[in-house]
This record gives structure tokens, sequence and C-alpha cells, in this order.
């Protein structure tokens, strides 16, 4: 059985949503922020680092999780697993906004 | 480093499912493709995913599969094609 | 297959209260600012430059193609190189190609592993692109998916699948409509749709725009 992310060759995945959004501001943060963790002046991570990461998300989160969802999640694993930042940290701060 | 294989060569995908992080989908493992061209070679993501060089670099080949050869019965027209990047060390000779 | 809906992600602008995700977003950026890793000022013009990368770009690429046989080669030949030609800045983009759709070939891109897209000359994928769905199906039923975007090609034409697992991009060059000859360069950047540069929709007729 192909892992979660392994997608190709399921013809009869069921149609395909056409529907459309303007990525909303946390969204663009996320995107920026890993823009800029893996441009080549900070190197802080990298982008198969952060593939990896979403790959190794359990099957149903990776399925309910929308887009920018999984890679927050995964660029805050990533941080934590470098050492960068701690999860009580950002437990913290996110308590205080 | 020489490349293994030449535009024209017949491969065949290889079967597998490390543990790790890998780019060649399951879909396509097992069939037989020709290559059309070599892209170069580059880091390997396999390594880059977990923090390492990324080295040595793999040759990275453009292959052709024939749709109906994915075993599908959904496309109808016989000349319909796949092309997908393949990592040479996930290709193998497709001799007889 | 369940195929997540975006839709009640959409921002609600009324509200004070922050998602979960929006504080780890937020947290995680503010921390990273405190520990010196990056400056506001950075994040503020990396969101500016993902707004400023837009298909406008590719269609420009695109049309100067359509008039300018010798670009198209050179496009043909190194995308990269031929891009930057006209200032665009392919920014971290390691190897981009150009694929021509002609009156016997269509060629339509997917990433089936995660969600490679040309960013630097389209901007963000579509939400489609990124779905589970196209993903699963557009492999293994590509007329199918095609016919579903209102694209139904003749038997006769090959369609050919670019699944880009690696560290290629690839843009679709889309086939110039007839009875575009008189046409400027500038309005034949407008026939040029970001679905007709993936290969879901061919470029538009004239008198559609």
């Amino acid at each position: 059985m192909p892992r979660v992310h392994d997608r190709g060759g399921w013809p009869e995945a069921g149609p395909i949503n056409q529907a459309e959004h303007d990525l909303s501001l946390w969204e663009k943060r996320t995107d920026a922020l890993l823009v800029l963790l893996a441009s080549p002046a900070k190197q802080v991570l990298r982008v198969d680092e952060l593939r990896r990461t979403i790959e190794s998300l359990a099957p149903d989160a990776y399925e309910k999780l929308s887009y920018y969802e999984r890679w927050i999640t995964a660029v805050e694993a990533l941080l934590i697993e470098k050492g960068i930042l701690t999860r009580e940290e950002i437990d913290r701060k996110a308590e205080e906004l | 480093m020489s490349a293994k294989f030449q535009p024209g060569d017949s491969v065949r995908v290889r079967l597998g499912a490390p543990p790790g992080h890998f780019r060649t989908p399951t879909y396509i493992q097992g069939k037989t493709g020709s290559v059309v061209a070599r892209h170069g070679a580059f880091r390997n993501p396999e390594s880059l995913a977990y923090g390492g060089d990324g080295l040595p670099k793999q040759f990275l080949y453009l292959i052709r599969f024939d749709q109906p050869q994915l075993c599908n019965q959904y496309t109808v027209s016989p000349q319909d094609t796949l092309f997908i990047d393949i990592y040479e060390h996930w290709l193998e000779p497709a001799g007889c | 297959m369940h195929e997540h809906e975006h839709d009640e992600h959409a921002p609600i602008t009324d509200r004070d209260e922050l998602t979960y995700y929006e504080k780890r977003v937020y947290a995680i950026q503010s921390l990273l600012i405190e520990k010196g890793l990056m400056t506001a000022d950075e994040v503020r013009r990396a969101v500016e430059d993902m707004d400023a990368r837009t298909p406008a770009l590719g269609a420009k690429v695109v049309a100067r193609a359509w008039v300018d046989p010798a670009f198209k080669a050179r496009l043909l030949t190194d995308a990269k190189a031929a891009v930057t030609e006209l200032g665009i800045d392919t920014g971290t983009l390691s190897t981009l190609v150009a694929i021509e759709n002609t009156e016997k070939l269509h060629n339509v891109v997917v990433c089936t592993l995660c969600s490679c897209y040309p960013r630097p000359i389209l901007g963000v994928p579509p939400d489609w692109y990124k779905s589970l769905n196209y993903r699963s199906r557009v492999v293994v039923d590509p007329r199918g998916v095609l016919k579903e975007f209102g694209l139904e090609l003749e038997q006769e034409i090959e369609v050919r699948v670019y699944d880009s697992t690696a560290d290629i991009r690839y843009l679709v060059i889309p086939a110039r409509p007839a009875g575009t000859e008189g046409l400027s360069e500038e309005d034949l950047a407008r026939l040029v749709t970001r679905d007709s540069m993936i290969g879901v929709a061919k470029a538009r007729m004239p008198d559609q725009y």
C-alpha cells in the first residue's frame, strides 16, 4: 500500500473540486516563513526536509488538514527537531496571541 | 562519474518502499519505459531530506511510458504517454 | 476518497478569535524574529514577492515564444535562460523545462507526490492542482480529467502527462490559437491563461476575453 502522500494512480478517486480560494494572510505568512528558512542565505531547513516531515504526518491528518495547515505543522516539527524552537515556547507565545 | 543509461535505453523502475523519503511514486514502480533524456546530476533527495549533503549526486532521467502499459482501461488512445523524472539508482536495464 | 474542502478555511474577517493554525504561524514567526533568524521586514518582502508572481509572467513568456521563433527555440533549449532574458527573476528555481503543445501533442503537468510547480513564473498553484483527486487521477486517466476541465481532445492527439517528481519544473507552451495573426504580443498574452500553462486548458480564442 503506498504511503499517504503517494497519490498517483487512482483513477476512481472522485471528481476534482475546481473551486479556488485566495490565500489568507496566515497562509501567505506560512509560505513566506518556509521560503525564508529554506533560502540560500539562511539554510535553516530544506524543502526536502519539509516534504519528509509532511509525509510523516498520520495518514488521516494528511488527508484532513488543508495545504498550509500541513505546511505549518511540518515547519513547527522541523524547527523543534533542529532545536531552534521548543514546543513549550511556541505554546506560550500562541497563548499570548 | 558516468551515466548508466542513454536516451533510447529501455529501463524498468525498481520496486521499493524504503522507510525514509524517496521520490519514486509507487504507481510507476515495476513498469518498463524508455529514456527520453538525461537532465544532469542532482543531489539525492533521500539524503537531503535528513539533513545530509545529498552526495554523491544522482543522474536524473526523463522516462517515457506508454499510457496503456500503465494497465488502465481509461485511456483509449494507444499513443498517450506519461513522462516522469526518475533518479538513476531507481532504474535498472529492462533486458529480456 | 474524501477530498478536503478548502472553503471552510476561508478567512473570516469579522472575528477576533484566531484559529489554532493562525496562532501557530504567528507564534513561530515572532519567535524566529526574536531569535534573530529573520526580520519582520524579510517576512513582509517574502509575502510581497509571492504576491508579485502571477501567471502574467508566464503569459508574457508564451506570447513572446509565439511571435519570435528564435526566442521559442531558446526557450525550448534552456527555459531558465530564456525567461531571464525577459527580465523575469527565476529565484531559486533549479531547472525549468518548457514543453510545447502542438496540433498532435497535448502536455499536462502534475506532481503526484506533493505540489511541485514553476512558482517563480506562475505564482502559487491553484487549489485543485494540489488536491488529492487531481494528483491521483491525471496520471492514469488524463482524458477523463481533461474532460472534467472542459477539454475534449481528438483521439489522434497524443496526451502526454508530466509527473514532476524531482528538481525539474515544467511550463506548458499552449498552442497559438488560429486567427490571431494580427494581434500584438500584449494582446496575445491575454489569451494565455494559467490553466493553459499547466495543460488542463487550451489558450483562449481572441473572442473569449
